[in-house]
């Protein structure tokens, strides 16, 4: 139906030890991704986690080790950079010093020899597709970020990629100017129906943005997925922790029935929705759960919901941050929302509560155990 | 406090550099300009004959042309060697990187007496007769590390994925370096040659060992002090020489500078 614009098939890419006596690094493992064309794609992980290297992948910069990279269908291992149906958005922008703005949105045409002509109607036009047209003359040291920003921008897509490698173009901007960026962004590859690989930290830009995101660490990608599969179903705790915020309490499996779990917390046993993991009998499990699924009652013994002892409250304007200390040892965070008649609005430091949750908010992740080693590492 | 001592410091720096360097200079072109063949003081009257009988001396406007081409040639091939040098260490990755830097500087702490002597001795066992073409190989070998220092360092100055922007637009490397390196670093070329010119300009050790029957303007001044009516001469030529070494200095840093503003 859809054809794949960026097809990566087990790519890997392995720098050698620098030292006899040092250890390789591996920048990417064993990484498959495949990318739509037309879609906005993000590949998001902290820094050093790769996915600036399988960016300089795509783009060319770097070869892989071992594995494929595939753009339209064709094996691009061996087609040199400035033959790849791509460009690229630098983080720095990398504007050229020494020519002027109109002259560096046409670099990619006087490279293809395209006539003057048609070179200076298309610059033109990138130019008010990022709405810089009077900036044509200036050098790139007299314009502010965001202008650069722009330009870098436009000198990309005057060339029509099939596909726009962006890596952390937004990084250097103030928030606000990102923000604006960021939707513009979005706008203007909904409309030119380009490919976007966007390669972010901010999970907070990438959830707002991106019709699918891929979630990297250690070179892996984790979990790909658009936004809504990412925050609700996350497959393992790096995830859920990376992608907002979450809480993780630990627990014993005690019983397994057909689409259910009995999770023994402390002295409590609760019930929690079976997916895909299949835990055993006495295997130590995670569970998570959002801090806004989360709401606090009045200590009661007999209902589902685990005790606690509030220990931090931090106001934060639309909402309140409780801190709770689980009887069973874990923390946990509560977002309650400050609307009117809020129940436990007023609760202070040291009052007995009970945390609870709806019975589909809660997930087990980690089934195999590794989980308390990554979370608390 | 601080403030006052540093001008204490500035000014002392001031004077001995004033001092050691400056008024030598001073003087000689003092004397240049004296109506007398002696350079003593109290100074006679002012005269510029000496320049005039510079300019109807054969042998010395030879001994200009010979430097002023074997400076022309070797600077150009310094910067041109110093060029690739300065890309290859600033821009990739290779085995015994350290040991080609190290090679490169050494031409600047070898003494140029042991360096023109060797290179006497290994042309003579080569064959190959002495001439100013000899001469411009050894300076061709002194000027590379300053052409080599200079261009790193405005290699180092700009960030290089600009060459990798480049190809990402549709350059091949060969392409992003003509189009993009070197017009960037083009003030550092400039600055380079003119250095190199310089040093090639005013190098008497090895260009003594190594000119032949064809000396260059240091050798052939050196070689007119045994005469002492011919000194007036050689002030006088010692007196241009600097003023345009000065001036040629002065340019170069300026093109220096000039390329580090236009980021």
């Amino acid at each position: 139906m859809t054809e794949l614009t960026v097809e990566l098939r087990n790519v890997s890419k392995i720098y050698p030890a620098r030292r006899s006596s040092g250890k390789d690094v591996v920048a990417v493992r064993e990484v498959s991704l495949d990318i739509p064309s037309g879609e906005f794609f993000t590949l998001l992980g902290p820094s050093g986690c790769g996915k600036t290297t399988t960016l300089r992948l795509i783009a060319g910069f770097e070869q892989p080790t071992s594995g494929e990279v595939y753009l339209q269908g064709k094996a691009v291992s061996k087609i040199p950079t400035y033959k790849r149906p791509v460009n690229t958005v630098f983080q720095n922008y990398a504007l050229f010093p020494h020519m002027t703005v109109a002259k560096n949105v046409g670099f990619g045409l006087t490279v293809k020899r395209v006539p003057k002509a048609e070179r200076e109607r298309r610059v033109m036009e990138a130019l008010e597709l990022v709405q810089l047209p009077d900036l044509a003359n200036r050098k790139p040291s007299q314009l502010s970020g965001g202008q650069q920003q722009r330009v870098a921008l436009a000198r990309a897509l005057v060339n029509r990629p099939t596909v726009l490698l962006l890596d952390e173009p937004l990084g250097a901007l103030d928030l606000k100017l990102r923000k604006a960026m960021q939707l513009e962004l979005k706008q203007l590859q909904e409309r030119l129906g380009i490919t976007f690989v966007y390669v972010t930290h901010d999970q907070e830009e990438a959830l707002t943005m991106s019709d699918r995101i891929a979630v990297m660490n250690y070179g892996e990608a984790l979990q790909v997925g658009d936004p809504m599969t990412l925050y609700e179903k996350p497959a393992n705790s790096f995830v859920a922790d990376f992608i907002g915020e979450s809480n993780f309490v630990r627990g014993t499996v005690k019983q397994v029935d057909d689409d259910e779990a009995q999770i023994a917390i402390g002295r409590k046993v609760i019930a929690v929705r079976l997916e895909e993991e299949r835990p055993s009998p006495n295997q130590n499990v995670l569970l998570t759960i959002r801090p806004e699924k989360l709401w606090l009652s009045e200590p009661d013994e007999q209902a589902d919901g685990l005790p606690g002892v509030v220990e931090e409250v931090v106001y934060i304007g639309t909402s309140t941050r409780y801190i709770v200390a689980l009887e069973a040892g874990d923390e946990i965070v509560v977002r309650l929302q400050n609307r009117p008649g809020t129940k436990m609005a007023g609760l202070g430091r040291g009052a007995p509560v009970k945390v609870s949750w709806r019975f589909e908010d809660a997930r087990i992740i980690e089934a195999d155990g590794r989980g308390e080693e990554l979370v608390i590492g | 406090m601080r403030r006052k001592s540093g001008f204490s410091f500035g000014l002392f720096y001031f004077l001995v550099v004033a001092f050691i360097l400056f008024l030598p200079i001073l003087l000689l072109v003092v004397f240049s300009f004296n109506d007398s063949t002696k350079l003593v003081f109290p100074l006679k009257g002012f005269t510029t004959q000496h320049y005039a009988d510079l300019v109807g001396n054969r042998e010395m406007v030879e001994a200009v042309r010979t430097s002023v081409l074997l400076g022309l040639g070797s600077s150009f091939l310094a910067t041109a060697l110093g060029t690739m040098g300065a890309i290859a260490l600033s821009r990739f990755k290779f085995p015994g990187k350290g040991f080609f830097t190290a090679v490169s500087a050494l031409p600047l702490v070898i003494p140029y007496v042991i360096l023109g002597v060797s290179l006497l001795i290994m042309f003579n066992q080569v064959g190959i007769k002495l001439s100013a073409w000899t001469a411009g190989l050894a300076h061709v070998v002194i000027s590379i590390p300053y052409a080599l220092l200079i261009i790193s360092s405005r290699l180092a100055g700009f960030p290089d994925n600009l060459e990798e922007a480049a190809m990402d637009l549709g350059a091949t490397y060969w392409g992003a370096l003509l189009r993009v390196t070197i017009p960037i670093s083009f003030p550092a070329l400039v600055a380079a040659f003119l250095i190199c010119f310089t040093i090639s300009f005013d190098e008497f050790a090895i260009s003594s060992f190594l000119v032949g029957t064809q000396p260059t303007l240091p050798v052939y001044l050196y070689s007119q002090l045994r005469f002492p009516t011919r000194l007036p001469l050689v002030v006088s030529l010692s007196s241009i020489l600097m003023v345009a070494t000065m001036i040629i200095m002065l340019l170069a840093e300026w093109l220096r500078r000039l390329g580090d503003t236009t980021r």
